[in-house]
């Protein structure tokens, strides 16, 4: 197919005829195919920040091991929501709810283990199975109703806040939930060998330790890395992104999410089953939001009914400034994790900065209505060729 | 290509009634398309040819009268039924995703699967690219590349896309809604020798139209609509371009209003 674009346009004169389809198309380049990819703008967007906080930034360690440790939790965090935010918006809707699910899934994790003496990795499947059931629920009402996802699951957004508070409150007496008489969670999470492999600490002690010792790394005191290693939440958000990304480009449900955001009604006369994608995509979105909320439970050692404040949104913006059109079809979901990124350089970096951290939002917000702009100018001009 | 036998009929509508409440959107139709012909059915707006297509496209069944696919009554459910038993409809919004390529387009919901590494199964996008492009030539497109968006197509170009798909995906009736309604003259022409082609390949093609120059010189015979009611089936040998025209239209009524206007004609 490369070869085929570089081959360059015979003048006119000696072309045979050639259909009238062809007369009006241009030559594509190399740099005009990267620009219509739905990635590019939140590349160049990354490229800026890292540019920009390179420089004012670059000596106070932000880009050492501790430091790209620490941005890149929070991006790792935001990112695996924004994988499952990605596709959901490809596929033509948003989940305004997951914030509060965040919130939610934390307690039906923490309950069961402390109150109702649960084994962890039974109260982990129970939070993901509620969590994925109300996000199928949500799906359903919004494939069912035809109303606009954004209403349905701005109820749930309330529905779960108020949920998470009202049960912790009527089982525990608490709002943030961390131990029972002599049960403590993040004991009982250390001590259950699957979901702590999972969910808690690091991956590649070892390898820090070893790069501490031949001076690589900043050392502590008794030689081990400063850095402990790379936290499991980084994983889980590469992987995610992987899947995710492989999932759209290369698999059959790939081809249905775009057409499904790209337009239901065309989708539906070619035979997709434009309800079982959305809500299966509900469901992953809610299997998102759960990983994540484990991850910050095992993490915190605790659950609390006010967390996940404000994912939903931070989880769209990522998406956005990822690529993902609003009104779906079009979308990337390396682009979201990109967006991702950004978001962590940029709320962890400005502390490494004499900046006042109070700008960070301003920041944001400044990045996703340039985003918009810049996906919307990109698609109309290079994608589509208007 | 083998001339239509006489009563050879691929796809039969026997006295077609469709209410729709206090509505009589069909009444007492009938429509006989006989195997590797191109039949028109012509009609002016609100003639009911929009509810007859989404009869035959299995969308609607009607409520009296009989509906036969080589011979054999049928009872359509749904549009994948239809579909099914090699009735596929092109309806005018062509259902094609703009933002999406043409290869991706063109196996929207069928899409070629190989397996990566032996056992993961994938979108084979090669194959789609080859196939949606040969396809495609064979009907007289040429696509430099399938991974083009098809939104960047002409009006002309979809339409031809989302005809060739019907056909690649085994289509043995080919319903077409106004294909040329939203065309320039070229593309329109383009889309009447794409229905040659297809006729050429053996396809029994309804072309739904209200423009008689565009029915008249691809068509072998004609049924018109008018108000729910068929005026009536023709073959080409036994009526002109001009008649077809008066009985569309009403006839009489027609006439004098075009020679109001000096040099009309339609």
């Amino acid at each position: 197919m490369s070869a085929l674009l570089s081959t360059p346009h015979p003048p006119p004169s000696t072309v045979a005829p050639v259909p009238a389809s062809d007369e009006r198309l241009r030559q594509v380049g190399r740099l005009r195919r990267l620009l219509a990819r739905p990635e590019f703008g939140a590349l160049s967007g990354t490229a800026l920040v890292f540019l920009l906080f390179g420089l004012g930034a670059g000596g106070s360690g932000m880009f050492s091991a501790e430091g790209i440790v620490n941005w890149g939790t929070v991006a790792g965090f935001l990112g695996i929501l924004a994988v499952g935010a990605a596709l959901l918006m490809i596929a033509g809707e948003f989940d305004l709810s997951i914030g509060s699910m965040i919130g939610f899934a934390g307690m039906m994790l923490a309950i069961p283990c402390l109150y109702w003496g649960w084994p962890v990795w039974l109260a982990v499947l129970f939070a993901f199975a509620t969590a994925m059931a109300l996000g199928g629920l949500n799906g359903w009402l919004v494939v069912k109703t035809g109303l606009p996802s954004f209403i349905v699951t701005l109820a749930f957004y309330f529905i779960l806040r108020g949920l998470s508070l009202a049960i912790s409150v009527l089982l525990t007496g608490k709002t943030i939930v961390s131990s029972n008489g002599d049960a403590v969670l993040h004991e009982l999470i250390a001590a259950d060998p699957l979901v702590q492999a999972l969910f808690q600490g690091h991956v590649l002690t070892g390898l820090f330790n070893a790069l501490a010792r031949l001076g690589l790394l900043a050392a502590r005191d008794d030689g081990a890395a400063l850095a402990i290693g790379v936290p499991k939440v980084m994983v889980w958000w590469a992987a995610l992104t992987a899947g995710g990304a492989f999932v759209l480009a290369r698999m059959r449900v790939g081809n249905w999410i775009l057409a499904v955001g790209g337009d239901a009604n065309a989708a539906k006369n070619v035979g997709i089953p434009v309800a079982r994608v959305k809500v299966l995509l509900f469901v992953f979105m809610a299997f998102c939001a759960t990983v994540f909320a484990v991850l910050q439970v095992a993490d915190a050692g605790s659950a609390a009914a006010d967390r996940g404040l404000q994912k939903e949104f931070e989880a769209i913006i990522a998406a956005v400034i990822g690529g993902c059109l609003l009104t779906g079809g079009f979308g990337s979901v390396i682009g979201a994790a990109l967006g991702a990124l950004i978001f962590g350089v940029v709320q962890i970096g400005i502390g490494y900065t004499s900046i006042d951290n109070n700008w960070y939002r301003v920041f944001l917000g400044g990045m996703l209505l340039a985003a918009v702009l810049f996906n919307n100018y990109i698609r109309r001009r290079v994608a589509l060729g208007r | 290509m083998s001339n239509p036998k006489p009563d050879d009929y691929i796809l039969q509508l026997e006295n077609i009634s469709k209410y729709f409440g206090a509505v009589i959107a069909l009444s007492d139709i009938t429509l006989r398309l006989r195997r590797g012909e191109v039949h028109c059915l012509l009609g002016d707006n609100g003639a009911g040819k929009s509810t007859l297509i989404k009869t035959l496209a299995g969308v609607f069944t009607p409520e009296k009268g009989q509906y036969l696919v080589n011979g054999k009554p049928v009872r359509f459910r749904s549009p994948r039924e239809a579909l099914d038993a090699g009735i596929a409809t092109v309806y005018q919004d062509l259902a094609l995703v703009p933002l999406m390529s043409v290869s991706r387009n063109f196996f929207m919901g069928r899409e070629p699967v190989r397996k990566l590494l032996g056992v993961l199964p994938v979108m084979d996008h090669a194959q789609a690219a080859r196939i949606a492009a040969q396809e495609l030539a064979a009907m007289g497109i040429r696509v430099r590349d399938a991974d083009q968006m098809v939104g960047q197509m002409s009006g002309g170009e979809k339409q031809c896309l989302a005809i060739a798909r019907a056909i690649h995906f085994g289509a043995h009736v080919l319903i077409l809604d106004e294909p040329t309604a939203a065309l320039g003259v070229k593309q329109s022409v383009n889309v009447l020798k794409l229905i040659h082609r297809a006729r050429e390949r053996g396809i029994s093609v309804i072309f739904i139209t209200h423009n008689v120059n565009h029915a008249y010189p691809v068509a072998d015979s004609f049924t018109l609509l008018n108000r729910g009611q068929s005026m009536g089936s023709f073959a080409k040998r036994d009526v002109s371009k001009a008649e077809v025209l008066d009985m569309m239209a009403g006839g009489a009524e027609m006439q004098k209003m075009m020679a109001e206007l000096e040099g009309v004609t339609i």
